[in-house]
């Protein structure tokens, strides 16, 4: 089966794939092309010409409701969400490289986080500023809630990471006289950086388009997804698309530049070599 | 020095743990605090009840709402249990180049940082009354009025679903394929296996990690999900989180907590029963 010529069942599999593809991102180019529907154009096809119409429109306030200020909202929140999700899993990684009291509980933990369905996380956070007589906000609450998503993620690569990391560097660090800082700035970080990007990419983006856990902790100023549904209901031209396709371009842009940061700190270690153990 | 090797651990976990405690144990706590409040149209009163837990068990909508959405997460499981095994599959055992696989990968995965709110939006042009889907076979003469049901049905909520969340099932189970050993795969060849016989008898079992993984995913999602119920369903179908958040814009508090509790209940018997076929430690 791995081996030889390729045989029918790879180019039924194969088709399978392309099948698989075309719906994964066939109706995201659907609306893509549709965003550039002409002024007069209706949420479905035909297209009645090809503008810019309702990119514009999008920029307008009144017409589309607060999109400028969600997209502010939902980006410094996504960025906040990755700076503590990288800071927070790299350190509990750290930790669990050694048992102490209470790791298997965090680590349950962190799979509960997983596991309860974000709508009862909302929920809770929600009731429990309630109780407290606190204003949820964006950048509290939600802020909080994102990160009981985005941190079980970080924890788990971390763990993957560390699984699999040679502990003899570290040793000749120790060996060389490092202290355990500057271990971990010059030894460990140059290494796992790639992964840390991987740590990243999970936290901006989760948090950036999530919804049911801001539902109830957001307070009184939307993030984009809460804005994009609350237009769902009530706006019905394809104003709707262009905001749907600046969105996914956004997040793309935020994947390459994953990508291109990933594959950048690759060619430059097979340049260089590692450069752990330059530390003066 | 000494002193604080043995406790940087606990310092480097505290954040970690501070943020847990904070946003997902007192949380939950709350929840089941309040299920036991009273309340009337302005305010909750604390008190000890178990009124909302009556109410809610003593009546048949809650019954077939919990039907509803279990029928919903078995129907998901099954489409991506299948869909997501072909794929990894595939990607695992017929793509040859690392490179490619590594491509192939990629181009699944990339959807899954995008924004789903979005990604069900986009359904709407393609299954509409005047869609795509109903334009191409109305032309292609296979019907003669558009199909009512490709909107704002239950057939529309699992296709999104199934759109959304076969990926969670197509990674972890790709996860367990790579780290199969192929030596296994030739000695079933020359035992005299058929390729489907090593499919079901070698691959399979040694998948189940994988496809446990996928499936705590898949079906924690969709028994917790309410966004996709109320806009893929135009307000026709109900999920068990939809008629609490319905509770909740009414203000009924420990109506939706009490609900909340049930829910959380039976998505932890489910994960349990799922969890005795992996270790996931020993899956990092």
């Amino acid at each position: 089966m791995t081996n030889g010529r390729r045989g029918p069942v790879f180019w039924l599999l194969a088709a399978f794939f392309a099948l698989f593809v075309l719906f994964l991102y066939g109706p995201t180019i659907t609306i893509l092309i549709l965003s550039f529907q002409g002024p007069s154009g209706q949420l479905t096809f035909p297209m009645t010409g090809f503008s810019l119409h309702w990119f514009a429109n999008l920029f307008e306030p009144q017409m589309v409701g607060d999109f400028a200020g969600s997209l502010r909202r939902s980006l410094i929140l996504g960025l906040a969400v990755m700076i503590v999700t990288v800071v927070f899993s790299f350190s509990a990684g750290l930790a669990f490289r050694r048992r102490f009291v209470g790791s298997n509980v965090i680590f349950y933990l962190a799979i509960a986080s997983l596991i309860v369905p974000s709508i009862l996380i909302s929920l809770g956070i929600g009731l429990l500023f309630r109780v407290l007589e606190i204003d949820p906000a964006w950048y509290s609450s939600a802020f909080g809630a994102h990160l009981t998503w985005t941190l079980p993620f970080g924890l788990l690569i971390m763990f993957a990471v560390f699984n699999r990391f040679d502990h003899r560097y570290e040793e000749a660090a120790r060996d060389l006289g490092a202290t355990p800082w500057q271990t971990v700035r010059h030894v460990i970080l140059p290494i796992i950086a790639p992964s840390l990007i991987g740590v990243g990419l999970f936290g901006f983006t989760l948090s950036y388009d999530e919804y049911a856990r801001s539902l109830y902790t957001a307070g009184s100023f939307n993030t984009l997804p809460l804005e994009i549904y609350g237009m769902t209901t009530n706006v019905t031209t394809p104003v709707l698309y262009a905001l749907g396709s600046v969105t996914t371009g956004l997040s793309f842009l935020v994947i390459a530049i994953a990508l291109v940061s990933f594959t950048w700190i690759r060619r430059r270690r097979e340049r260089h070599g590692s450069d752990a153990g330059k530390a003066a | 020095m000494n002193r604080f090797k043995n406790w940087a651990p606990y310092l480097q976990v505290t954040p970690l743990a501070l943020v847990f405690l904070v946003f997902l144990v007192i949380p939950i706590a709350t929840i089941v605090v309040v299920s036991f409040f009273d309340y009337n149209t302005a305010q909750i009163i604390p008190a000890f009840l178990r009124q909302n837990y009556e109410e809610l068990l003593t009546s048949p909508v809650t019954w077939q709402t919990y039907l509803q959405t279990v029928e919903f997460a078995a129907i998901t499981w099954l489409l991506t249990f299948v869909i997501g095994f072909t794929i990894a599959y595939f990607l695992a055992f017929y793509v040859r180049s690392t490179t490619w696989q590594t491509v192939l990968f990629l181009v699944c995965t990339i959807p899954f940082w995008t924004s789903n709110v979005i990604r069900m939006i986009s359904w709407i042009p393609f299954l509409g009354r005047n869609g795509l889907a109903n334009m191409t076979l109305m032309q292609l003469g296979l019907i003669h009025q558009p199909l009512e049901f490709l909107l704002y049905s239950n057939f529309s909520v699992v296709l999104v679903y199934v759109h959304l969340y076969t990926l969670f099932m197509v990674v972890p189970i790709f996860n367990s394929m790579m780290r199969i050993d192929r030596s296994l795969l030739e000695a079933a060849l020359d035992a005299g296996a058929s390729g489907w016989q090593t499919l079901v008898n070698v691959i399979l079992p040694l998948c189940k990690p994988g496809i446990a993984i996928g499936s705590i995913f898949v079906v924690t999602i969709v028994m917790g999900d309410f966004v996709t119920v109320r806009m893929m369903s135009g307000g026709l179908s109900a999920s068990v989180a939809l008629m609490m958040a319905n509770a909740m814009s009414l203000l009924q508090y420990p109506a939706a907590a009490a609900n909340a509790v049930i829910l959380l209940i039976v998505v932890l018997m489910i994960v349990a029963a799922m969890m005795r076929v992996v270790d996931i430690r020993k899956e990092l």
